[in-house]
């Protein structure tokens, strides 16, 4: 049999003496998976785990401690009146920014697939925003567009209307700082979800459109019953990406509101809260991490209620 | 069989391979790098004991002004016993630098806004400094002293000192008929006389002032963060009804808001945005370049009647980090260029930005604070000056009384009951610090 098998492989060709250990299609794979799971152990994971381990340490000024502390970090950042208000003015936040998002970039996908002409010139210009660097913007808007004297963009139109000039970003009643930041975010992410719409909407057959036609069912009623439910896979992506986008949200934040002075308590997002905690002056890795931790977890229940209320996940579905 | 092995070249694939191999070894050796010292220079020196030979890293934070780049790095090349690498580092230098200090490749020595921090002190990051002093030590300012030092021991050389007040424009007052006012009433007052039009009388950052009233009002209405024994000293009623100044103030029309640069430039009083501005003494050069004579300086006002008027100092500190290679080596560059080298000192503080010098024997030598406004600033160091925080004041502290002040001024928050939760915090970080 072996002898049999000898043979064959000898008459089969040059190829099978070539079967040596290089041919093994798991080195294969391990050499070319290796540097990019070795960047995500380092650069992610480890850092993950890391920080869940220094929340339960008194880390001030090491990274490496010994003190361990149990769940005290985690009751004094739950006690902390300026985290649980960050948390809650960020829900909030995403309660607003993630359907107007939605919506606008679902409108604007809709708009621009309809568009008889310059379609392609429409996409870009609503697309190139995603190109921008997130500080650049926070600087264009706090400078230039909000700027606060009667020299700021913003100003100037309402001077035409004999308005005198708002400190849009030194006022907090009205809190026109929100307008500055939401405006800016939506400027920056719109046309990014506005492209994933296009995609799933270019991919609605178009029979389907046709068939409601014949039935009477035309505009308004099309899109309600034909539209949103061919793009129920999009939409859950959507939502998840925006989602997380809010509860993360930090660099426009902090280029637009923050001063010599630091951050205001106005506005503040978790993160920029929990990174002047552990990498600002304070230099407390136990109480970042273990508000870190309970970031995570927030995020976490409304991904998991939200995958429960628009169903993402469900066989079939996606 | 094995000679067919051996004899084999290597596959498209195995070369693809250990290119990309070859790539992220660099990549990530080049991660590791930039640790401010010679690869090889350190080597004799270090291994082979304390002393002479090795390389010392020395960082600094961006300075704003042209020529102490090259001005900090002809110091250190000066030294003859051991080779000074300077880092300047742009950018988050507090974050980058006490980061730093947690691994070994972090500096050796440092500059620190205000001395080290607390928990660095009790985190046994910085090592004790006292003896690099020697008999100069009376010749430094000794309220600068005072905020580095814990239990006796002194963590910090003072570079020099850098100090906040208020300037304004003497034109601008004379023609309102505005005297300089000395008490906070009078800044009020003054504030609306002066505010005409596109002009506004006061500016205090575009925060209001949020961020920079807290030490002033403290010290100004005769309190402070702390009392001499350490105990909260803010919460009280002179304090809350200062404030509450402020906040009406804030909503008078009279404060400059939102300015194009904020008070740490002086952007809006020379571009004449207003007439009184909060700023550092660090922009005399500028604004005597732009405004020439037509402006003069103020301590912060009093307030009420046990207020003495007052100005913040502050002072980047070179510290030494306890993970340095050689410590012995690095305390005794800091003695040479911040305790020995008197020319330097003076040439750092007077020749690039506008600092005031801080020992007694080299601000009598001072020659550009010998006349005028800068002068009278200058005077402010002995009369009105005190640290900016205490020592004790952690950032959580700080963070609590920030975040309250602004909540005061800029929403209107109760003063009273807002003063009293920062005093709960204040106290929570002393027992955590152990007082």
């Amino acid at each position: 049999m072996s002898e049999q098998a000898l043979e064959r492989a000898t008459a089969a060709g040059p190829a099978s003496p070539r079967r040596k250990w290089t041919d093994s299609p798991h080195l294969w794979f391990w050499i070319f998976v290796g540097p990019f799971v070795a960047g995500l152990l380092v650069f992610v994971v480890i850092p993950i785990l890391w920080s869940v381990w220094l929340s339960f340490y008194d880390a001030r000024n090491t990274v490496t401690p010994t003190h361990f502390v149990g769940f005290a970090n985690y009751s004094r950042m739950l006690e902390d009146p300026s985290f649980r208000s960050s948390l809650v003015t960020f829900v909030l936040f995403a309660a607003f920014i993630v359907p107007t998002t939605f919506v606008l970039s679902l409108a604007l996908a809709v708009l621009v697939g309809g568009a008889r002409h310059a379609q392609a010139f429409f996409r870009s210009v609503f697309f190139l925003p995603t190109a921008c660097s997130y500080v650049v913007a926070a600087m264009i808007w706090r400078h230039s567009l909000f700027g606060g004297t009667a020299a700021g963009m913003l100003n100037t139109v309402i001077g035409w209307f004999g308005a005198a000039p708002i400190a849009w970003l030194s006022i907090v009643h009205p809190p026109w700082y929100w307008l500055v930041l939401v405006t800016v975010r939506l400027w920056l992410q719109v046309g990014f979800f506005m492209v994933l719409f296009l995609a799933a909407l270019q991919r609605v057959p178009k029979h389907l459109y046709e068939a409601a036609a014949l039935d009477g069912a035309t505009g308004w009623k099309a899109f309600r019953y034909i539209t949103l439910p061919q793009l129920r896979a999009t939409s859950t992506a959507v939502l998840m990406l925006l989602l997380v986008n809010a509860f993360q949200a930090f660099d426009e934040f902090y280029n637009v509101l923050s001063t010599t002075g630091g951050y205001p308590p106005y506005a503040r997002p978790p993160l920029v809260y929990l990174f002047n905690i552990a990498l600002g002056n304070g230099q407390d890795f136990g109480d970042g991490s273990a508000g870190a931790v309970i970031l995570t977890l927030i995020i976490a229940i409304f991904a998991v209620l939200q995958g429960r209320l628009t169903g993402i996940g469900r066989r079939g579905d996606t | 069989m094995s000679s067919y092995l051996s004899g084999s070249a290597p596959s498209r694939r195995q070369l693809l391979a250990a290119g990309g191999g070859v790539l992220a070894a660099g990549a990530l050796a080049a991660c590791g790098g930039n640790t401010g010292r010679s690869s090889g220079g350190g080597g004799g020196g270090t291994s082979g004991g304390s002393g002479g030979g090795g390389t010392i890293s020395q960082w600094y934070h961006q300075y704003g002004e042209a020529g102490t780049e090259q001005a900090v790095k002809r110091y250190a090349a000066a030294y003859t016993k051991a080779k000074v690498q300077v880092q300047w580092i742009p950018g988050n230098y507090d974050q980058k630098s006490a980061a730093a200090l947690l691994t070994s490749s972090g500096p050796d020595v440092f500059e620190y806004g205000n001395g080290p921090t607390i928990d660095m002190i009790t985190g046994n990051q910085v090592v004790d400094l006292t003896d690099v002093y020697g008999a100069a030590k009376s010749d430094f300012t000794p309220s600068l002293l005072d905020r580095m030092t814990w239990k006796g021991k002194i963590y910090g050389v003072p570079q020099v000192v850098d100090m906040q007040l208020f300037v304004y424009r003497k034109s601008m007052l004379r023609k309102a008929g505005v005297q300089p006012p000395t008490t906070l009433d009078e800044l009020i007052s003054a504030a609306a006389k002066l505010t005409t039009g596109k002009v506004k009388g006061l500016f205090l950052g575009n925060d209001g002032g949020a961020g920079i009233l807290a030490g002033p009002v403290l010290w100004s209405s005769g309190h402070d963060y702390l009392t001499a024994d350490n105990k909260p000293d803010f919460a009280n009623a002179d304090v809350a009804n200062a404030l509450g100044q402020f906040h009406d103030l804030f909503t008078s029309g009279h404060l400059l808001l939102g300015a194009p640069t904020d008070w740490s430039d002086p952007g809006a009083i020379s571009d004449g945005l207003t007439a009184i501005q909060w700023t550092g003494l660090w922009n005399f050069p500028m604004l005597k370049d732009k405004l020439g004579d037509d402006f003069g300086v103020l301590p912060f006002p009093a307030i009420g009647t046990s207020g003495k008027q007052s100005v913040p100092v502050g002072a980047y500190a070179s510290c030494v980090s306890a993970k340095a290679k050689d410590v012995e080596a690095a305390k005794a560059f800091v003695k040479w260029l911040w305790v020995d080298q008197t020319a330097d000192q003076l040439d750092f503080a007077q020749s690039y930005g506008f600092h005031i010098p801080s020992r007694a024997s080299l601000i009598a030598k001072a020659t550009k604070l010998q006349t005028g406004e800068a002068k009278t600033a200058a005077g402010y160091l002995k009369t009105f000056g005190h640290p900016q925080t205490p020592l004790l004041w952690s950032p959580k502290s700080a963070t609590a009384m920030t975040d309250a002040v602004d909540k005061i001024v800029r929403s209107g928050a109760n003063p009273t009951s807002s003063l009293a939760s920062v005093q709960q915090v204040v106290n929570a970080e002393l027992k955590r610090i152990g007082v």
